[in-house]
């Protein structure tokens, strides 16, 4: 690695460093949920550009493996030690990808869109029907003996897993891969690239962080329900945090999801009903005014 | 529930969803974009005849007739200004996949925004023709009949339209290729924004047909979406008959479900069938798309 790259990787390490004191001088409750927001959609953000930035499958199944790993530690918060059920749930966010994956990922396009769709729904039906018909009750008190400054210090970590990670990847042989898959499949296949190999090892890496992600947040809810947990409005909100950034690049998904956050905390507060209007709106905005994200706006502005 | 009335149930809803399915079939087979905010175009009429008939009196078959030319153009436009300026900036192509779901998913939020500022999350309904029929010494609403008796004279009038008329053919023909259809004089932008038009008027009259016999809620949309989805991938993109067999299929596999399962159960029936059509027949249960 060249001097810049071991640069930009202790730039890295210092600023997360910088950021795990930050609940030592943040006071107030409040400001501390509002970082943990960030941090989840930041997580969230990267870890579906991570493989949908390169390959550029426009998945919407972020919240069938959150609502998994939200509902692992719901079930399991009380009887496991807390790494106990931070590896079931990712064992089994990783089981679920994987078939998943290695089922649908041949579809593309508008089709592979629908049904990541679909499987959330899906999934949301499944817990509801069991939850309903098995256990009786709709909903559960998530106990856990996780405080506020614990998700926030997992979410960062995993936020610098997720980064680092990507940053691996993008240097070797599966990162080239990617992009070219994401250019042109039928060439990828021509030029000898296994893409079911690529496509389901980055798919199963990215639902691990959304399923360990939901896994972290739940017990900040207390209490979940299937409609709080597979909420499709996660998915959405991931999308387009990650599309406004620039899920092309490294730090693209983060640059979105800081603003976004932002606003949507602000506007929900003061105008709850109209959530779904701005959500379609920042679409609207992201297809017509910023197509490549924040980042393609600032690389197009300082290389005239 | 007896034979005939899971018949009669299973086949309004499946003619009802096949209807929907055939507007969905028509502007992704034309059109080449996924509409997903089709759903939203359905409801947004049931909330106007909602709104005329219990505020103003009308009939909903009035309601009805003035629903598919008001269809026709909202979807036209949506094609024309929305669309046409991604179609000319990324040509056809994966690109413009990706920014047509983005920008229909806005559309989407927007409608469903304004609709829940306006009418609140709750289910909408107003009663008309709720008396009972006796068919085959089974007891039916009489708006259920009528709705089956309407969505079959709509399905018939496209499909009259699609196949005995000029404009039905060169519909016909950018469906089948779009890239020759110019060598033949057609317009193709023109056609696909005339498909999503018809498509609209299709979809506006089945939303006032829902309105006279189902409660209807402002977010209830996207499940539309997705079943007429379902029926258009299960019948093949752009297969009018393909749509009508899927989406009685679809309604006899939902009644049958919830009559002698459970009705917790039909939306993941649903789901699970969609997927697994998706993955083991994505040319559509009917072989290849046929015109």
């Amino acid at each position: 690695m060249s001097r810049r790259t071991w640069a930009a990787w202790g730039a890295g390490a210092a600023v997360f460093a910088a950021l795990a004191l930050l609940p030592r001088w943040i006071g107030s409750d409040y400001l501390l949920s509002l970082a943990i927001s960030v941090l989840m959609y930041g997580v969230l953000a990267s870890a579906w550009a991570l493989f949908s930035g390169p390959t550029r499958y426009v998945s919407l199944a972020t919240v069938a493996f959150f609502g998994v790993g939200a509902y692992t530690t719901a079930v399991l918060g009380e009887v496991l030690p807390w790494a106990g059920v931070l590896a079931a749930a990712l064992a089994l966010g990783v089981a679920m990808a994987l078939v998943v994956g290695l089922a649908t990922l041949r579809l593309s396009g508008v089709y592979f869109v629908i049904f990541s769709f679909g499987l959330a729904e899906l999934v949301k039906q499944l817990v509801t029907w069991w939850e309903v018909n098995v256990t009786q009750e709709i909903g559960r008190y998530v106990f856990v003996d996780i405080t506020q400054q614990d998700i926030y210090w997992q979410l960062l970590a995993l936020l610098a897993l997720v980064l680092a990670l990507r940053a691996l990847i993008d240097r070797t042989r599966l990162g080239l891969a990617l992009r070219v898959i994401g250019e042109d499949e039928t060439v990828a296949v021509h030029v000898g690239i296994d893409t079911t190999v690529a496509k389901v090892l980055l798919f199963t890496l990215s639902a691990a962080f959304m399923t360990l992600a939901g896994a972290v947040m739940a017990p900040r809810w207390t209490y979940i329900d299937p409609s709080i947990a597979f909420a499709p409005v996660i998915s959405f909100q991931t999308l387009i945090m990650a599309l406004l950034g620039g899920a092309g690049a490294l730090l693209g998904p983060l640059l979105g999801a800081v603003p976004l956050v932002l606003l949507f905390e602000l506007l929900s507060a003061h105008f709850p009903n109209h959530f779904s209007i701005l959500l379609g709106g920042v679409f609207m905005v992201i297809v017509y005014l910023v197509p490549r994200g924040l980042i393609g706006l600032w690389r197009r502005r300082s290389r005239p | 529930m007896n034979l005939v009335d899971v018949l009669l149930a299973g086949a309004t809803l499946g003619g009802l969803y096949a209807l929907v399915a055939m507007g969905l079939t028509l502007q992704y087979g034309v059109a080449r974009i996924m509409n997903l905010s089709y759903g939203e175009f359905l409801i947004a009429p049931a909330f106007l005849a909602y709104v005329l008939v219990v505020q103003h009196g009308a009939s909903p078959l009035a309601v009805l007739v003035l629903a598919l030319p008001l269809g026709f153009a909202l979807q036209w436009a949506v094609y024309q200004l929305l669309l046409t300026p991604l179609v000319r900036r990324t040509g056809a192509g994966p690109q413009l996949e990706v920014d047509s779901i983005l920008a229909t998913f806005g559309l989407l939020f927007v409608v469903q925004g304004v609709m829940l500022v306006a009418f609140g999350g709750n289910y909408h309904s107003y009663g008309y023709l709720s008396v009972p029929v006796q068919v085959l010494g089974s007891t039916v609403a009489a708006n259920r009949l009528l709705v089956l008796l309407v969505a079959l004279g709509l399905g018939a009038g496209l499909y009259l339209l699609l196949t005995r008329t000029r404009i039905g053919t060169v519909v016909r023909a950018v469906a089948v290729a779009p890239r020759f259809a110019p060598l033949v004089g057609i317009d193709v932008r023109r056609t696909a924004a005339l498909a999503f038009g018809l498509g609209g008027a299709l979809v506006a009259a089945c939303g006032v047909l829902v309105s006279m016999f189902l409660p209807f809620s402002a977010t209830m949309g996207t499940m539309f979406a997705m079943k007429a989805l379902i029926v258009v991938i299960m019948g093949g993109v752009g297969n009018l008959m393909g749509c009508l067999l899927a989406g009685l299929l679809l309604g006899f596999a939902e009644t049958l479900v919830a009559s002698f399962v459970d009705p917790g159960l039909t939306l993941a029936v649903n789901y699970a069938l969609f997927l697994l059509v998706l993955l083991l027949r994505p040319a559509g249960l009917f072989g290849r798309a046929a015109r």
